[in-house]
């Protein structure tokens, strides 16, 4: 394969005392779907808002397009984000802005294009995630999975070369979420996009990842293409792929215990 | 003992943050003031469209109350000048003094207060609540520095309309001065009008309005800094609102005092 255009290295993390990302190291190949799974508090939107530059290591590197991400200056990081698109967990629509403005915002502020041509770029995007009509919409009137979409019609607003979509179809519909799975598919094959996804729908990682990352407790667990996750011996993918519970606690005193404590 | 020892290491620890957030804030400030006065020229665009917003909503929406206070406060201050000055006949010398405080003292810092109320813990709650939102993360991924989009609007649109609004305020305050001395006191339009030009030079006038620049600078960096520094969701959002608006008044009143030292004292 090519030369990864994300090279994470020994990356270390930490909330005050806890720590979250324990080493972590990860290559991300052009144009390819990688998948990151785990449990719910694991550490995968901390480690894409570290992969973005938005908080800074303990140590270690990230190294994007031949850029340290961690030191890099303020200029160089903004040349690289605007090749990124990011979809946070929970949108991060502006609200104070409609729909449409939301889209266009980046395009107004990157691009010399003229507000017509922007107009038609936002309603295109908007189109495709299949909200044509509510560019007037502020956020505040949206439901949940809309939001999702128009956020992450925003994300794509510019055609980035690399996307981040953290749980893009969490709390959609079936329909709705096989459909952002399709929009998926299709950024990666016509726009030829890298892209990343968080997601715990087994359905849509069988569905779209080339590769699948599996993360627990601030380490990655499994790497490798979907067909080798199937066949992993490794008790903890195999718990994960058969959605097995934790084991039951068999030690009542210990459990009473520690209530009380 | 051991009480006092923490309660010791206690106020040194809260001594430690208040110079952590001095530094910060001057940090934030220093920067804003970069993206207003460098920046321009490097090929970044000031948002003049957002700050004209801001202006309205800073400046134009506050007169009616800038007005209304400063008109009650120029008649309060006439009405216990007259109570005094009767007592030696000398009812007129109220314009001097109505005048000279209002432009010295309380225009600006009327203005300075009710700005701070309004539109400080507005900024504060703004850039807060985004905050919570991830809205500034969001920002940051578009490779838009929060400071030039959200803090410079602001600030530039506080630095225009605040000392606009003080110049309101000293002449509503005069005004206000006038209504008494015309009803109240008897005097004649004319005396009144020539006593209060006698009484005012240039530098009454000009120290109010550069201090009211000045405390523009505070109430908006102390707002967005406040904004910046939330955490915690909506409950977070509340109490920086609050901090926002003491720590500015706080730092107004401070810095008055500073620039009436500079300004006036003769030690
Ligand atoms: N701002 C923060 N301050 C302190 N701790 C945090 C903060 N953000 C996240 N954490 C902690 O970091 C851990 C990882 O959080 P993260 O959001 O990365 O989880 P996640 O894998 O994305 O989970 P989910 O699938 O539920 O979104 C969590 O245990 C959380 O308690
Ligand atoms: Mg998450």
């Amino acid at each position: 394969m090519n030369e990864p255009i994300i090279k994470i290295r020994d990356l270390h993390t930490s909330y005050g005392k806890r720590k979250i990302l324990k080493g972590i190291n990860l290559d991300i190949y052009p144009y390819e779907t990688l998948v990151i799974l785990g449990r719910s508090g694991c550490g995968k939107s901390t480690l894409l808002r570290h992969i973005i530059g938005l908080n800074a290591p303990d140590r270690g590197e990230i190294i994007m397009k031949d850029v340290d991400v961690t030191k890099a200056s303020e200029e160089k990081r903004d040349e690289i984000l605007k090749r990124i698109g990011m979809l946070f967990q929970n949108g991060a629509l502006f609200n104070s802005m409609s729909v449409g403005e939301n889209v266009a915002l980046p395009l107004l502020e990157h691009t010399p294009q003229d507000k017509s041509i922007i107009k038609i770029m936002m309603r295109m995007k908007l189109n495709i995630v299949g909200l044509s009509g509510f560019e007037d919409f502020m956020p505040s009137q949206l439901s949940g999975g809309m939001k999702k979409r128009a956020a992450l019609a925003r994300a794509i607003a510019m055609d980035p070369d690399i996307l981040f979509c953290d749980e893009p179809s969490a709390g959609l519909d079936p329909i709705v979420a096989a459909g952002i799975d399709q929009l998926i598919l299709k950024l990666k094959t016509a726009l030829r996009m890298t892209i990343v996804v968080v997601t715990h729908e087994m359905a849509s990682v069988f569905m779209i990842a080339d590769r699948v990352c599996l993360m627990h407790d601030g380490e990655i667990k499994f790497l490798g293409s979907r067909e080798e996750m199937k066949k992993s011996t490794i008790p903890y993918v195999m718990q994960f792929l058969e959605r097995r519970p934790d084991e039951d606690r068999l030690d009542p005193e210990n459990y009473l215990e520690e209530l009380v404590a | 003992m051991a009480d006092l020892k923490a309660t010791a290491g206690q106020s040194g620890r809260s001594l430690a943050f208040f110079f952590v957030h001095v530094a910060r804030m001057a940090r934030l400030t220093g920067l804003s003031l970069i993206w207003i006065f460098v920046a321009p020229f490097k090929g970044k665009k000031l948002r003049w469209g957002v700050t004209f917003v801001q202006m309205v909503r800073i400046g134009v929406e506050s007169v009616p109350i800038v007005g209304v206070i400063s008109f009650c406060v120029g008649l309060i201050i006439a009405m216990q000048a007259a109570d005094q000055l009767e007592k030696f006949g000398a009812t007129i010398y109220v314009a001097d003094l109505v005048s000279v405080t209002m432009c010295r003292e309380l225009g600006p810092l009327i203005t300075a207060i009710i700005v701070a109320g309004r539109s400080g813990s507005a900024i504060a709650a703004e850039i807060g609540t985004m905050k919570v939102s991830e809205e500034i993360d969001a920002l940051q991924t578009m490779a838009l520095n929060p400071i030039g989009f959200l803090v410079v609007p602001r600030l530039l649109a506080m630095m225009i309309v605040v000392p606009c609004l003080t110049i309101l305020s000293d002449f509503v305050g005069i005004a206000g001065g006038f209504v008494l001395a015309l009803t109240n006191l008897k005097l004649a339009f004319i005396a009144y009008f020539n006593e209060t030009a006698g009484a005012l030079y240039a530098k009454d006038f000009i120290t109010g309005l550069v201090k009211s620049f000045f405390f523009a600078i505070i109430i908006a960096q102390v707002g967005a800094y406040q904004g910046f520094n939330v955490s915690g969701g909506a409950e977070g959002v509340g109490k920086s609102t609050t901090t926002a608006v003491v720590v500015s008044i706080f730092l107004v009143i401070f810095a008055d005092l500073m620039f009436t030292m500079l300004f006036y004292s003769t030690l």
